[in-house]
């Protein structure tokens, strides 16, 4: 029954081995976002008048869009790095624990 | 489906009625009278709108003909990609206050603007890293099948459909009040003929063809907002030699304010505001039943990864095509008496703040493209309206009706005439309510609804997923209290006390309730369950383990199109 699959898997080596490496990269990526983000807000709200310093002397550019813009894009690369290792790196450990486990019921 | 034949009949016939009252109306429309209030009919719009419900209708037959079971009417049978989820999550996501609210929001106050919208992106890598692949793994239709996993049934399943309601009907009428004053404003049409117009196309869509029909809705709406967004910043932005430089030079000298447009304004007041805004918006995103249940249409974990990736990538290519928008109309909307009331620029615009977006539109496009913009908006809200619908009627059908009055003896075919039933009593109160709404200020029921999603919804999803010590107790303590905190924080706040009951002075001072009633939440949830030493409890701590395994594997997993 799926309960003992269940069992299995959760006494495979390999389980463990997907669940740290996966927590691992999750985490880290998630603490990164969060910590940008939340440092990003922080300036906003105790630093105000950093958001419209000009990068050079006489630039259109300021802190603040170039400041959002790169989280923007940052973030939406952080994603395709864990899609792509996920979907690839993981998911083949995955496939590997799910054929032992099924197997080894029969 | 013998059943559903007179429901069948009702949805078309409140189809035709529909598309007859819009003729009769296009037919009947001479000069505009109220001006100032009403716009003159917009052919255009029409017209392109028209062609919206003519193709959607087509989509919503085809897919009544494949929506049998109940897993294909929640789910479309678990058989989207990841590719036309991502369209559909987006689609879900950018409601018509993204567009004309956000390009509004920059045009007052320049930076503002563009901190809102990293704010309203920033929930989706952490949906990613944290949770979209449990959440597939473990969900089959609505999100309480994962709170509810190993939890008492009947009544985490309740809480989870009461916070689902309530976040889905505040959330609903912002919307349909929304409709009906921009429709007014866009299309020519009295205010209640265009609220009943969205609450009927709503029925039909989500009646007859499921979430097959609903996601479709969302493609289409998605791919007509991105390109009808493109279109109007190239337009705009050519004016300007698409120098961002130059673009700033001339808005910055052009605005009130000024340089300071570049700063922040309003979000600085007061850090707590900022941080709370932040949090709610963010974590908010991660527990509106409509978002969580998209995760459950497609055929696996790495289907939702991608749903995720490419929803955040097009929500992130939106947000900044509008912040060039919202910057743009500064200089080409500000600056042209045309969209002045009385011709007085710096006056009030013509239609109201909200309108930027539109008056850019038909600024650099002419009354071609503000037809199309308008129509987008239409199709926005009704895709909008119908993924909350679809979420609303499972919270009553699937948890309420079959998981806790019938104890998960409901039979199918029951269960999704219940579910039927409920998006026509949704669409009622919907339509009621967003008519009894109509002078009413009610742009804090959105906030109000990411604050509810994020102090009840979320923590409770959030700890049934990763932490083993979850009870049903604590699980139940946190959730009552996060809803009804941030409920009372609302109502005690300027946006509803001062501004809709008329009292002098608020008596919570922030607008923004998450900061207080999310970690609240947490820790009831936690001080709750850790002190519950009933059997019951040590039964939910152990069942922890298969769900975890589930969870990381995806064994087990509801398949797709398995039913």
């Amino acid at each position: 029954m799926s309960s003992d699959v269940y069992r299995r898997i959760q006494a495979s080596p390999k389980f463990a081995e997907l669940v740290r490496q996966r927590s691992r990269f999750a985490w880290l990526l998630s603490l990164t976002v969060l910590g940008l983000f939340y440092g990003f807000i922080l300036l906003v709200a105790f630093r105000p008048s950093l958001m419209s310093e000009r990068l050079s002397e006489g630039s259109m550019l300021t802190l603040g869009p170039v400041v959002i813009l790169s989280m923007f894009v940052l973030f939406w690369v952080l994603t395709a790095l864990y899609v792509r290792r996920a979907n690839t790196r993981f998911d083949e450990l995955n496939q590997a624990i799910l054929k032992e486990a099924v197997k080894g019921g029969r | 489906m013998r059943p559903f034949t007179w429901l069948q009949r009702t949805a078309q016939h409140a189809a035709v009625a529909l598309v007859t009252t819009l003729a009769a109306t296009a037919a009947w429309a001479g000069p505009a009278v109220e001006a100032t209030e009403k716009q003159p009919l917009n052919l255009h719009a029409i017209v392109m709108f028209l062609v919206f419900v003519a193709g959607t209708m087509g989509i919503t037959y085809w897919a009544s003909n494949r929506t049998k079971s109940a897993a294909d009417f929640y789910t479309a049978g678990g058989g989207i990609t990841g590719f036309q989820n991502g369209l559909a999550i987006a689609g879900d996501y950018m409601s018509a206050a993204t567009l004309l609210g956000l390009t509004a929001m920059t045009y007052a106050s320049g930076l503002d603007g563009y901190i809102y919208m990293i704010c309203f992106f920033v929930g989706w890598p952490l949906i990613l890293f944290l949770m979209a692949e449990r959440l597939r793994n473990l969900g089959r239709f609505t999100f309480a099948d994962i709170t509810a996993y190993r939890l008492d049934q009947g009544k985490v399943r309740t809480m989870a459909s009461i916070g689902s309601l309530t976040v889905v009907c505040f959330y609903l009428i912002a919307q349909m009040v929304g409709a009906g004053q921009l429709i007014k404003l866009l299309f020519g049409l009295d205010y209640a003929v265009a609220v009943v117009a969205v609450g009927a196309l709503m029925m039909v869509y989500v009646i007859k063809g499921g979430m097959l029909a609903t996601t479709w809705v969302q493609i289409i709406k998605a791919c007509m907002l991105l390109a009808g967004g493109t279109l109007v910043m190239l337009l705009a932005m050519s004016q300007f030699g698409f120098s961002y430089s130059d673009l700033i030079a001339k808005a910055s000298a052009a605005h009130k304010d000024g340089w300071k447009i570049l700063s922040p304004g309003k979000l600085t007041a007061d850090p707590v505001t900022a941080v709370s805004l932040a949090l709610g918006l963010m974590f908010g995103t991660a527990g509106l039943p409509h978002i969580l249940m998209r995760f459950f249409t497609v055929t696996d974990a790495k289907e939702a990864r991608k749903s995720v990736l490419y929803a955040s990538g097009f929500i992130a290519y939106f947000f900044n095509v509008i912040f060039l928008m919202g910057l743009c109309a500064i200089l080409i909307v500000g600056q042209n008496p045309e969209f002045f009331e009385g011709g007085q620029v710096g006056g009030k615009l013509i239609g109201g703040g909200n309108m930027v977006a539109m008056h850019l539109a038909k600024a650099v496009g002419g009354n071609l493209l503000l037809g199309f913009l308008a129509a987008v908006a239409f199709a926005t809200i009704l895709a909008v309206v119908s993924g909350l619908a679809l979420a609303g009627a499972s919270a009553i059908s699937h948890d309420l009706y079959a998981r806790v009055i019938k104890k998960g003896q409901a039979n199918e075919l029951d269960e999704m005439r219940v579910s039927r039933y409920a998006t026509i009593a949704l669409g009622i109160v919907a339509v009621g309510l967003g008519i009894l709404f109509e002078k009413q200020n009610v742009a804090f029921m959105v906030g109000l609804a990411f604050g509810i999603a994020a102090s009840s919804n979320f923590p409770v999803l959030i700890l049934s997923m990763y932490w083993k010590g979850l009870t049903t107790r604590g699980a139940l303590a946190g959730g009552y209290v996060g809803l009804f905190t941030a409920v009372a924080l609302v109502v005690m706040s300027k946006s509803v006390w001062v501004a809709v009951l008329g009292n002098p002075a608020p008596l919570f001072g922030y607008d923004q309730p998450a900061l207080f009633s999310m970690p609240l939440a947490f820790f009831v949830c936690w001080i709750v369950s850790i002190t519950d030493s009933s059997a019951t409890a040590a039964k939910e701590k152990e069942a922890f383990g298969d769900q975890f395994v589930r969870a990381q594997t995806g064994y087990g997993a509801a398949g797709a199109s398995s039913h």
